[in-house]
């Protein structure tokens, strides 16, 4: 069955090699989204300016400044990697491009630009000892930051094409199937759906036109590992989807991204143009026979059209509404043929597979959640960021280590996984490893791997009725449980959080909670009442206190904050009165003031102006 | 508001059309294409398109339109204004920001563009940019860990330049 290739990928991979050989020493800079909104671009300029570019080099230079994608440690930008010296400049300001580069001519380390970590508070001049890049395994997101993702000499010059090369020279879809149902790969992108299986059954209904689809539509809010992947390594995404358009037996694939990732938009476009122009992907891959066009569709701002019926419904120009699920798209997808739907991440983790085998994949994680997971760590932890662990990686791990523990040493108190969606992970959880089965268990999920970290400032019953907001906003409105039911359960945490609320709501509550998630026809509706039920269960005193008390114990809820001039701090300077714009204080020139609780509308106007810090939030 | 609205070049959306073959499976990528010549889908537009496409009449488009945030039936400002209210920057606090701007650009009663066209304010559930919570979008620049006070800054940089 095996077929002879025309292009050599190992020669392909070579000539890469020594192309980026002839760039010197390499200073990596990163031009993801977060960095370039710090000033990144700027930073490349300089570097240039100063000869540190690939195109203009001389003898007496012989470095080269490469616009990477994201390194994940988003929170210390602009960034600069020295890879070949393993160091690691943060917060780099265009003035002090020229420090560097003088650095690097001498042989020396601008200290002053080292990281430095949080909890031993010690400068950190090896990649190898921070934390936050040691204790994490990368595989979808390998090469994200090391390459640059616009040219396709540097995916090649790490092996990028070489298992879709395999995968045709072997040409056996059931050997690739194989794999991946070995590898105990799971679906990235939320459900957790066995990807081989999921292969399998498509690759059953071959034989006419059949589609590949990866869906790009990450609309969870605090989730940007699949934008990392889609800027920072797009060839990647395009291999793995090659590769399962091959097993299936598709010849066209597309590609759903939302609109408001630009920059992912911009590169994959740019990577589908220079791989079909050498030969990677287009008609005849590697002259193979195999041929596989690549198209992108631009989502248009709709949180339902992560679902994967809702986004054939838009792929196809319509209204993007679920459709039932009764005919599996396996067998009547896109445009009523065979499809395959899979997710930026779980695609990006198929190259790697073929490569390594399903047994090194399957070696890492727990027992039935193998491999490793991006999380986008984000919220009141000290590194925020993306990264990516072994399933088996315990939230303290990954709050602690990684994340460097909980900002300006406040208290942990709950970390929000998986996104509206999802549910809320506490202390008693902090020990548990990060796996499918377990974070159902608790009625959260691992969804597409936002994890937003909460300290003892933040509200939780906020929270839930910022995502209820949310959902509310986003249903598609087809079925009555879900556009009605988000509806109410808003009305009341609304109700709640102006300290309205009866000890009947909750019940009330959690009451349409299994109305919505029964009731409901897909996933969004199914899994809206997830961060209510959960917040209920582990926070339950916290709305308690919004109701019998009438108080918020984080003090975020406006209409249940007092405020209150301490009077043996108030040296009756006026300032606050002056500035009140509904007159509610009053009280004689350098004599204590008093606020009238029932005029106050809770501006926080006195708060900002007192001079002494009198004014106290109660 | 109406003084904002244009008219309607036929011309341009008939290239529009053609370059997507009249196929109503790229309804999304035409009226994409359409708003990014008018910074809005102007009513005559949608009934155009809903006229010449076999298979859609103007109530789908209609339909589509109002489906998708994206699109907009009132015209947007010189400077589309993204506040993100995603998770991340919920949390630190993207809505004293959101406040900020409203009140700076005093829009109220769910007008959401300035008057005199230059502003148009929105919030976005996320920007994937969750690391530089709250951010602010203006015109695809992307403006990090901001406060009341500097994104105020930054519509006074932008007022001057426009005076």
């Amino acid at each position: 069955m095996s077929t002879e290739l025309k292009i050599n990928i190992n020669e392909e991979k070579e000539k890469a090699q020594k192309l980026i050989e002839k760039q010197g020493r390499r200073i990596h800079v990163c031009a993801s989204t977060g960095c370039v909104a710090n000033g990144a671009l700027e930073l490349i300029e300089e570097f240039k300016k100063l000869g540190a570019d690939a195109q203009a080099l001389t003898n007496e230079v012989k470095m080269s400044v490469i616009p990477t994608g994201c390194i994940g440690f988003c929170e210390q930008g602009c960034l600069v990697v020295i890879p070949d010296k393993k160091l690691t400049y943060v917060h780099v300001k265009k003035e002090d491009v020229k420090e560097i580069y003088d650095s690097l001519l001498n042989d020396t380390v601008v200290e002053r630009l080292l990281y430095v970590d949080p909890a031993l508070n010690k400068k950190i001049v090896n990649n190898e000892e921070m934390n936050f890049y040691a204790k994490q395994t990368r595989t979808a997101m390998k090469n994200c930051g090391i390459i640059n993702p616009e040219s396709l000499d540097e995916a090649l010059s790490v092996g990028a094409y070489s298992a879709l090369s395999k995968v045709l020279e072997i040409n056996d879809p059931e050997y690739v199937i194989k794999e991946i149902e070995e590898s105990g790969l799971r679906g990235r992108g939320g459900g957790g759906f066995a990807t081989g299986k999921k292969w399998r059954s498509v690759y059953q209904h071959r034989g006419g036109k059949s589609y590949v689809i990866c869906n790009g539509d990450e609309g969870d809010p605090g989730a940007f590992m699949d934008r990392s992947v889609m800027e920072d390594d797009p060839h990647k995404l395009l291999e793995g989807m090659a590769i399962a358009a091959f097993a299936v037996g598709a010849d066209e694939a597309y590609i759903y991204v939302r609109a408001e990732y630009p920059l992912a938009i911009k590169r994959l476009r740019k990577a589908i143009a220079d791989a079909e122009a050498r030969g990677f992907l287009g008609n005849n891959i590697m002259g193979s026979n195999f041929n596989l066009k690549i198209n992108i569709r631009e989502g248009a701002g709709a949180f339902v059209c992560g679902e994967s019926s809702a986004l054939i419904a838009s792929i196809e120009g319509e209204r993007g509404m679920p459709r039932p699920k009764n005919i599996h798209m396996a067998e009547c997808g896109l445009f009523k043929r065979p499809t395959l739907l899979n997710n930026v991440e779980t695609f990006a983790n198929v190259p790697l597979i073929i490569l390594n085998g399903a047994k090194w994949f399957a070696s890492m994680g727990t027992d039935t959640s193998k491999g490793t997971k991006t999380f986008a760590l984000t919220g009141e932890v000290n590194n925020t960021g993306l990264i990516e662990v072994p399933m088996n990686t315990t939230l303290r791990q990954i709050v602690f280590d990684l994340g460097g523990g909980i900002r300006n040493g406040k208290k942990f108190k709950a970390v929000q996984i998986g996104g509206p969606s999802g549910g809320c992970l506490t202390q008693e959880h902090l020990d548990m490893p990060m796996d499918y089965d377990q974070l159902t268990k608790v009625g959260a999920m691992v969804g597409s791997g936002g994890l937003v970290v909460m300290n003892e400032d933040t509200c939780i019953v906020e929270v839930a009725r910022f995502f209820m907001n949310f959902t509310k906003n986003e249903s598609c409105g087809k079925c009555v449980p879900c556009r009605e039911g988000t509806k109410n359960m808003l009305a009341i945490l609304e109700k709640i959080v102006r300290g309205e609320g009866e000890m009947e709501d909750l019940d009330r509550l959690e009451e349409l909670a299994q109305v919505v998630k029964q009731g409901s026809l897909c996933g969004l509706g199914k899994s809206a009442p997830n961060p209510v039920l959960s917040t209920l269960k582990y926070f339950r005193d916290e709305y308690i206190a919004h109701i019998k008390d009438k108080k918020c114990p984080a003090g975020v809820c406006t209409a249940l904050k007092k405020y209150r001039i301490k009077e043996e701090l108030c040296k009756g300077c006026t300032k606050c009165a002056r500035n009140c714009p509904v007159g509610a204080i009053s009280g004689n020139v350098k004599e204590a003031h008093k606020i009238d609780t029932s005029k106050c509308i809770k501006c926080g106007a006195c708060k900002e102006n007192c001079p002494f810090k009198a004014i106290v939030v109660e | 508001m109406t003084e904002l609205k244009t008219s309607v070049d036929f011309k341009k959306i008939d290239e529009i059309l053609k370059e997507y073959n009249y196929n109503k499976t790229n309804l999304i990528t035409i009226l994409q294409k359409v708003q990014a010549i008018y910074r809005y889908l102007p009513e005559e537009a949608i009934s155009y398109i809903g006229e010449n496409i076999e298979g859609l009449s103007p109530a789908t488009v209609y339909g589509v339109v109002t489906f998708y945030a994206q699109f907009s039936l009132e015209p947007k400002g010189k400077y589309e204004i993204k506040v993100c209210d995603g998770t991340a920057c919920h949390v630190r606090g993207s809505m004293p920001v959101l406040e900020a701007v409203r009140k700076k650009l005093s829009l109220q009663n769910g007008k959401m563009t300035t008057p005199n066209g230059l502003f148009s304010l929105e919030t976005v559930s996320c920007l994937g940019a969750c690391s530089l919570a709250p951010a602010v979008v203006i015109n695809e620049k992307v403006y990090p860990k901001m406060t009341p006070d500097a994104v105020l800054i930054i519509i006074d940089t932008l007022l001057k330049e426009n005076e």
